[in-house]
């Protein structure tokens, strides 16, 4: 299915008071494939990602979403296609209850009532949150107003997830549930996180921005086992790559123990 | 800050009880919409100097407050906290009205008290009201009754989005004003020198948030007209309450209860 592919050619964007946001990025998303797009702040990453469901039109460049180039008349059909996780999920939750938000994109979509009904429930079971769909956002709790913004996407059944710092704001255990989660779809995702340990356990694929440019495509263990590249990036190795301050496990053995691991976990 | 953030919780526990699952709870809300609406225009359509006539009116708010199960106490302090505005709006007409119109044994009591008296009666059944209307209701519930009922659609999204945001706005103020206060050692760096730029501040990030809000709406497929999903039911039940109160009130607004009861028992025991 070519619908779930992300192609970006030359993209550039300069906002209306001269900064040069993106200069010139390109990269070809596959189906299925997990994305992390990573860079330092003010690297352009949200920027791109604006893009993706045209809220920016491009200064330069083309985005093209499956078989479509993004234009105006594509725009409804693109943006069911993408669906978008913002990063504060008090912007994204705006509707009374849990239920008439995750209804808003359905009703949008012009879908009949018991349709939208029964996507409603099948998106908050997804993300374990069928309990919540009557309270308003306002009473939820960081991880669920998380889940509730994803359940939100789901309902519109996209192809493709983007995903600005989804773990951001998280404890410990609503990351865990969180990543859990992210690592059964299906969908093409893309994510922006400083989270480099997420980074490292959910995507096989990392690019890196660098003052609006793309520096690096590649390999996530490749990638962050360049320090050079990370360096000059402002970012460093995840965490579970670095050797333990504690058990003094030199950096290769952690990484073992973590691979290790992530193979017992997807069996 | 304690009492913003405090205030802030009270309000939230309001529409907390508005989960409840009594019969009241249940009825259509345009039903109680409705009955509150009458009630309001009846109550504010007396004249300036009818105090005891209003008495009767008090039925409504405390039928209201005990069906739903409504912590009385907790309702009785709201009303309390809105009484100041009523107190000043009629502050002046003891002053300029000092004409007497009843004398009580000794004491002649002046227009000016009795309209007085009569502002503060007036606002404290209006706003006892409307709050025990959210109270049994919840505020989405009130506005979509709203909308039904012939409300611009813009007007009823644009009170959703109030109460909606009003929480994370009210947050984000009071953090702010917090760490203003923790950085302002006594007087220095609290007036206004500091405060205009607060405000400021919060301004802008409020425009950036709707923006952010708005990007959400289209990333959904928001087109500029919203969708309801709700289907009310208007029943036998809601048009017996409805009519039930407002010929209580048209009743209460022709008749003067206290006066009439008054007469029948002083005839009782001539």
């Amino acid at each position: 299915m070519s619908h779930h592919i992300v192609e970006v050619k030359d993209l550039r964007h300069t906002y209306p008071d001269g900064t040069a946001a993106l200069n010139g990025v390109s990269f070809r998303i596959h189906h299925g494939e997990a994305v992390a797009v990573i860079g330092a702040n003010g690297a352009g990453k949200s920027t791109l990602l604006l893009h993706l469901n045209g809220y920016l039109v491009p200064t330069g460049g083309e985005v093209r979403i499956g078989d479509f180039p993004l234009t105006r008349e594509t725009l409804p059909e693109v943006r069911r296609t993408v669906g978008m996780v913002f990063q504060d999920p008090d912007d994204q939750l705006f509707m009374p209850t849990v239920f008439d938000d995750v209804a808003f994109g359905p009703l949008n979509l012009g879908l009949p009532p018991h349709e939208v009904e029964r996507r409603v429930m099948d998106s908050l079971m997804r993300v374990g949150a069928e309990h919540l769909r009557e309270k308003p956002p306002h009473r939820l709790s960081g991880g669920e107003k998380k889940r509730v913004a994803i359940a939100t996407v789901l309902a519109m059944s996209p192809d493709i997830l983007v995903m600005d710092e989804p773990t951001t704001g998280l404890d410990p255990f609503a990351r865990r549930q969180l990543i859990g989660l992210l690592k059964e779809f299906r969908h093409t995702r893309i994510f922006t996180s400083h989270d480099l340990d997420m980074v490292l356990e959910l995507c096989e694929r990392v690019i890196v921005l660098r003052e609006g440019v793309v520096v690096a495509d590649g390999p996530a263990r490749e990638i962050f086992r360049n320090e050079e590249l990370l360096a000059a990036c402002r970012l460093e190795r995840p965490l579970s790559m670095q050797g333990c301050p504690v058990c003094g496990n030199t950096a290769r053995q952690s990484e073992d123990i973590t691979r290790k691991r992530k193979e017992a976990m997807d069996e | 800050m304690a009492s913003i953030e405090g205030a802030l919780l009270d309000f939230k526990r309001l529409d907390r009880l508005a989960a409840g699952e009594m019969a009241i709870h249940r009825l259509d809300p345009r039903a109680k919409v409705l009955a509150t609406l009458v009630f309001i225009i009846t109550v504010v359509s007396f004249g300036k100097y009818e105090l005891t006539p209003l008495f009767p009116f008090f039925l409504f708010p405390v039928v209201t407050v005990a069906a739903g199960d409504l912590p009385a106490g907790y309702i009785v302090r709201k009303i309390a906290l809105l009484c100041p505005f009523a107190l000043v709006v009629g502050m002046f007409n003891p002053i300029f009205d000092r004409e007497v119109l009843v004398h009580l044994g000794p004491f002649g009591v002046t227009g000016g008290w009795i309209s007085f008296a009569s502002i503060v009666v007036r606002s404290i059944l209006t706003v006892g009201s409307a709050l025990a209307l959210v109270g049994v209701t919840g505020f989405s519930a009130v506005c979509s009754a709203l909308e039904r009922m012939g409300m611009p659609q813009t007007f009823a999204v644009q009170l959703l989005f109030l109460y909606r945001y009003i929480f994370v706005l009210t947050e984000e103020g009071a953090r702010t004003a917090r760490a203003r206060e923790l950085r302002a050692f006594g007087k220095r760096g609290k007036g206004m020198g500091s405060y205009g730029p607060l405000v400021g501040h919060l301004l802008l990030r409020t425009w950036e948030r709707a923006e952010r809000v708005h990007r959400a709406m289209l990333s959904r497929g928001f087109d500029g007209r919203f969708h309801v999903r709700r289907p009310f039911r208007f029943g036998v039940v809601e048009t017996l309450f409805t009519l039930g109160w407002s010929a209580f009130f048209v009743f209460c607004r022709l008749v003067n209860v206290p006066d009439l009861l008054g007469s029948l028992v002083t005839e009782v025991f001539r």
